[in-house]
């Protein structure tokens, strides 16, 4: 049995035992949007004068835990085969390379 | 192994081959059972899986290309502070939320049956979808009332380009949805083919976190000061 074989066996396992319930997924749309409210209250608090990075910090951080939140959950990453979650962060590691080269080339070579 | 999918569905249009394509090679919601497959995995979600890690990159470059070029403005143009309206970008941002979780519902309602609820909760995504694009539509509007237009400089190039993408992958998922729920209607989408469904909603619950990230970076990241 492949290394991929073995690991779907252990997803269904995994399937079977903990599969979200209605309530589960309003209580996680209840958690983002609670987070979501905290974002647009940074926008007001900026108004008065907060810290730039403290902002850049507080947006970044819930960015990333609503990204993951509904990637595990609302998409199943969470309870499906890994080879699910390495196909899709292979997406965003790759985005991230993309922003980081064009970021280092623009300012090497200042094009706009 | 899976055959490949009958020509019929080049016959039909691109959002109904595409659910008709996933239903053909329908299977249970929790994806983990009869798979004919080499692998176990089921190839349909395989390939919505990798489309969606290719779409990172697409969504990748566009905000990129959006925050390089907004701190490149030259001074006195108009930029992100002179035109955002926090509040009501926030509101569709809920909204957009909102269907994600009635995305996740529709889908658990299909996977045990209950077709009642699926129609009200795939309507009801379909219709928050709209809203959303309808509150986009209202914005673009009035950005350029107030005199950013598409190549009025390089900050509304990069955001029209960035925020029209995203929201044509919003009407693609609200006809995908229509389209499933035309199946269901038919008779040819049931519990079986749950798997059809998480499929489209995959799609869906990608739109809505390429939403988290431009809601973030686009409107709430501190933008420059504004020039009027």
């Amino acid at each position: 049995m492949t290394d991929l074989a073995v690991e779907h066996v252990d997803s269904d396992a995994h399937d079977d035992h903990d599969h979200p319930t209605d309530a589960f997924y309003v209580k996680i749309a209840l958690i983002l949007a609670f987070f979501t409210l905290i974002e647009v209250g940074t926008y007001f608090e900026s108004v008065h004068n907060a810290p730039e990075w403290a902002m850049y910090v507080v947006l970044s951080v819930l960015m990333i835990i609503k990204f993951v939140m509904v990637g595990a959950y609302f998409m199943h990453l969470k309870y499906d085969t890994v080879w699910f979650r390495r196909v899709f962060i292979a997406g965003v590691v790759l985005a991230c390379i993309v922003y980081v080269i064009m970021f280092l080339a623009y300012n090497r070579f200042g094009f706009v | 192994m899976q055959t490949a999918s009958p020509l019929p569905t080049k016959e039909l249009p691109l959002a109904e081959a595409a659910v008709a394509t996933a239903t053909e090679h329908g299977d249970s919601h929790d994806g983990s059972h009869g798979h004919g497959t080499s692998t176990g995995i089921s190839n349909n979600k395989l390939m919505m899986w990798v489309f969606l890690g290719s779409e990172c990159l697409l969504f990748g470059a566009l905000i990129s290309t959006y925050m390089l070029y907004k701190e490149r403005l030259p001074d006195g143009e108009l930029g992100p502070a002179d035109v955002f309206d926090i509040p009501f970008t926030s509101v569709s941002s809920f909204v957009l939320l909102l269907s994600s979780l009635t995305m996740v519902l529709a889908l658990s309602s299909i996977s045990r049956g209950d077709y009642h609820r699926f129609r009200v909760w795939t309507l009801t995504t379909a219709a928050l979808g709209a809203t959303f694009i309808a509150g986009q539509i209202y914005e673009f509007t009035v950005f350029y009332e107030e005199g950013l237009g598409y190549t009025t400089n390089i900050f509304g190039s990069s955001f029209y380009t960035l925020t029209g993408f995203h929201g044509v992958h919003v009407t693609i998922g609200i006809i995908m949805l229509l389209v499933t729920y035309i199946m269901h209607k038919q008779g040819r989408l049931n519990s079986d083919k749950a798997e059809t469904v998480e499929i489209v909603g995959l799609y869906w619950h990608f739109v809505d976190i390429v939403w988290i990230l431009i809601f973030t970076v686009v409107y709430l990241f501190p933008q420059p000061e504004s020039v009027l």
